[in-house]
């Protein structure tokens, strides 16, 4: 047993896995209507392809990577592209964005797919990068950073291992459980490539405890492979995220507002490599994840394989709608989720899950006056000081809680999961971290500002001395002609 | 006749000559501060403090006569810079941000002036004689000059859209 290092902080809430985990993945059957959003990812919008009318083939780019962080969308089935207008986003604003409407024609038909990469390991990591960027493929465990931008940290820092977040430490999500379960021959095939490109020579699979069948069977795929090894983590939340898991199983710690890649050690979902895989062997571009449907307002629970665009409306009518009207829906997990206004929003990349949860799995207590018991220090996973943060952030004081690291904190929520006067300190720091971007933009805004009235001033100096000399031009004239062309 | 415009000539030499000395070697220097505060202001000298321009707030500033909030299109984050300038706390708490803003044209009013272009202190609107104007969003800062100089009252202030990139969440409701 390979010994674990110690992380900091967590917590352990009722993971409520069972309501979900059991179900295999069962395919969506095709919606009516799909709506594919240009931003499913970090980075710049995709950049529209298609225009109402054409006709697409499932796999078709419809909308092409702008900039160099940024990802392509692809058509997740053939039929009629019926217009790119703005769609509500799947997002707790409930703001809208660019989104293009594909009417699905029922017959699935493919487009010419690049061919397949026969031997990975034997061609340049280049054309493997490219393919990867091509097929769209983005971080599927919740970052959404596009995954051909990551494999590229292989050349710039010197990568020795490949993490594999298998570890899915949110409440009721399964998808990642599932997968493994069923495609870990895929995961450990993608995983491989995707260290391949990296240059890096060892690959660890971390999964937490509570997921036995999967480490079995991922154990059982890795077997063949000396340089690959499957963990088992503690169960205990929030070990997914990425520098924690990397701590667990490497012992590195990665510092403050640094890549992991500084450490030697980049992290993919299995998702994510898995979607690799298929980029790579099968020449398929990213357009259908698995997403969990729990919480107990779902009268069916399952794992799906859901076709990007599909409706959240149209997948939870697919598990069978609710049985109460839930008291919140949320779509990611019930710790980092976002609430959702509605059903009325498109699953993208970065669904893991959507929630429908009852009065009674929701934290509805008001909040009372600290007590100062210090929970929120210990649960703290990024060694921050809640307690202190939120005293300035109730001041608006964000200078001061940025110098306490408010901008470190990964808003996973444990602070406010364990605080036992129910304060909404991880709400306080989003806020923060919101104020303080937008402080940012704000004073980079007023440089601009301060460069253009610069080059205004210059400008109209410049006009007004030209001015100047055309007039002293024009007075001197008639006396230089009346002297003689010589000086004219 | 010669000593009267000898001894004038010499007192007028004289004394421009101590007076040309004095100035340069009894200078008083403008006030440092004055020029530190100044350069922290947007300087596009809209007048929305209340002040001429960006020089005079920045002189109010340094004699006390004026609040670090005063700086409208700055913001919060001027306001900031301004205090630790100026070793003042400030609380912002309950400071309302202007929602960010910009100009717009009103295509069917403008007569092509070309007042408001004139007036932009940033050039950021677009236009030529007897020609439509249009405002380059990205540019305008919100001075709101341009709105007093139309005289077909063409111009407004409309707020910036909110969108998935500027989004972020509310402040929790505080404890009751």
């Amino acid at each position: 047993m390979k010994r674990l290092h110690a992380v900091r902080g967590g917590v352990h809430p009722d993971y409520r896995k069972e309501l979900a985990s059991e179900r295999s993945i069962v395919p969506l059957p095709m919606p009516a209507m799909l709506y594919i959003p240009l931003q499913q990812h970090v980075g710049a919008p995709a950049e529209v392809l298609v225009a109402a009318g054409d006709h697409v083939r499932k796999g078709q780019m419809i909308a092409r990577s702008a900039g160099t962080v940024s990802a392509p969308q692809h058509a997740p089935t053939s039929g009629l592209i019926r217009a790119v207008t703005e769609i509500t986003a799947p997002h707790a604003s409930g703001l809208a964005q660019a989104t293009i409407v594909l009417e699905p024609d029922g017959l699935d038909e493919w487009t010419d797919l690049p061919p397949p990469i026969d031997d990975p390991f034997a061609v340049d990591p280049q054309l493997i990068r490219e393919r990867v960027a091509q097929a769209g493929v983005v971080g599927m465990g919740g970052a959404v950073f596009p995954a051909a931008v990551k494999l590229n940290l292989g050349t710039q820092y010197k990568v020795d291992v490949l993490v594999v977040n298998g570890a899915e430490c949110e409440p009721y999500v399964s998808c990642d459980d599932r997968v493994m379960r069923e495609h870990a021959d895929e995961v450990i095939d993608g995983a491989r490539i995707t260290a391949h490109v990296l240059g890096a020579s060892r690959v660890i699979v971390g999964i937490e405890r509570n997921k036995p069948q999967a480490i079995a069977a991922m154990t059982r795929a890795a077997s063949p492979f000396a340089n690959v090894e499957v963990v088992a983590v503690p169960a205990q939340y929030p070990m997914g995220y990425a520098h924690e898991l990397i701590l667990a199983v490497t012992g590195r710690e990665t510092p403050a507002g640094k890549r992991t890649a500084e450490v030697g050690v980049v992290a993919y979902n299995v998702g994510t490599v898995r979607a690799v895989h298929q980029a790579v062997r099968l020449g398929r571009p990213l357009v259908s994840r698995v997403v969990t449907v729990s919480g107990a307002a779902v009268r069916e629970p399952a794992n799906v394989e859901v076709p990007i665009g599909t409706r959240v409306a149209d997948l939870v009518a697919f598990c069978g709608g609710f049985t109460v009207s839930p008291a919140r829906l949320v779509i990611g997990g019930p710790m980092m989720g976002q609430p959702l206004p509605d059903l009325d929003v498109p699953v993208v990349k970065g669904t893991a899950a959507i929630l429908g949860l009852v009065a009674s799995e929701i934290n509805a207590e008001p909040e009372s006056p600290c007590i100062r018991c210090g929970s929120c220090i210990s649960a703290c996973p990024c060694g921050l000081v809640p307690i202190e943060m939120v005293a300035y952030i109730r001041k608006d004081d964000f200078k001061s809680a940025a110098r306490l690291g408010v901008e470190d904190c990964i808003g996973c929520g444990s602070c406010s999961w364990v605080c036992p006067s129910h304060i909404p300190l991880v709400q306080y720091f989003n806020y923060a971290n919101g104020m303080l971007s937008a402080q940012e933009r704000e004073r980079r805004r007023n440089e601009r500002t301060r460069m253009l009235v610069e080059a205004h001033n210059l400008r109209v100096e410049k006009a007004a001395a030209a001015k100047k000399a055309a007039q002293a031009a024009r007075k001197s004239r008639p006396e230089t002609t009346a002297q003689g062309p010589s000086s004219g | 006749m010669l000593i009267e415009i000898g001894s004038l000539t010499l007192m007028g030499v004289t004394l421009g000559g101590l007076l040309g000395a004095a100035s340069r070697l009894l200078a008083v220097e403008g006030n440092p501060i004055e020029a530190e505060l100044q350069a922290l202001l947007p300087g596009s000298q809209c007048g929305q403090c209340g002040y001429v321009g960006c020089g005079q707030a920045a002189a109010a500033l340094a004699r006390g006569e004026a609040h670090v909030t005063l700086c409208t299109p700055g913001g919060r984050s001027v306001a900031e810079a301004l205090a630790k300038q100026l070793g003042v706390t400030v609380d912002l708490s309950g400071h309302e941000d202007k929602e960010p803003q910009y100009a717009v044209i009103v295509e069917d009013l403008c007569i092509g002036c070309t007042r408001c272009i004139r007036e932009c202190s940033v050039d950021a609107i677009f236009g030529a004689t007897k020609q439509m104007h249009t405002v380059l969003v990205e540019a305008c800062h919100a001075c709101g000059k341009c709105v007093d100089a139309c005289p077909t009252e063409a111009i407004e202030m409309t707020p910036e859209p909110l969108t998935l990139r500027t989004w972020h969440w509310p402040k929790p409701q505080p404890l009751h």
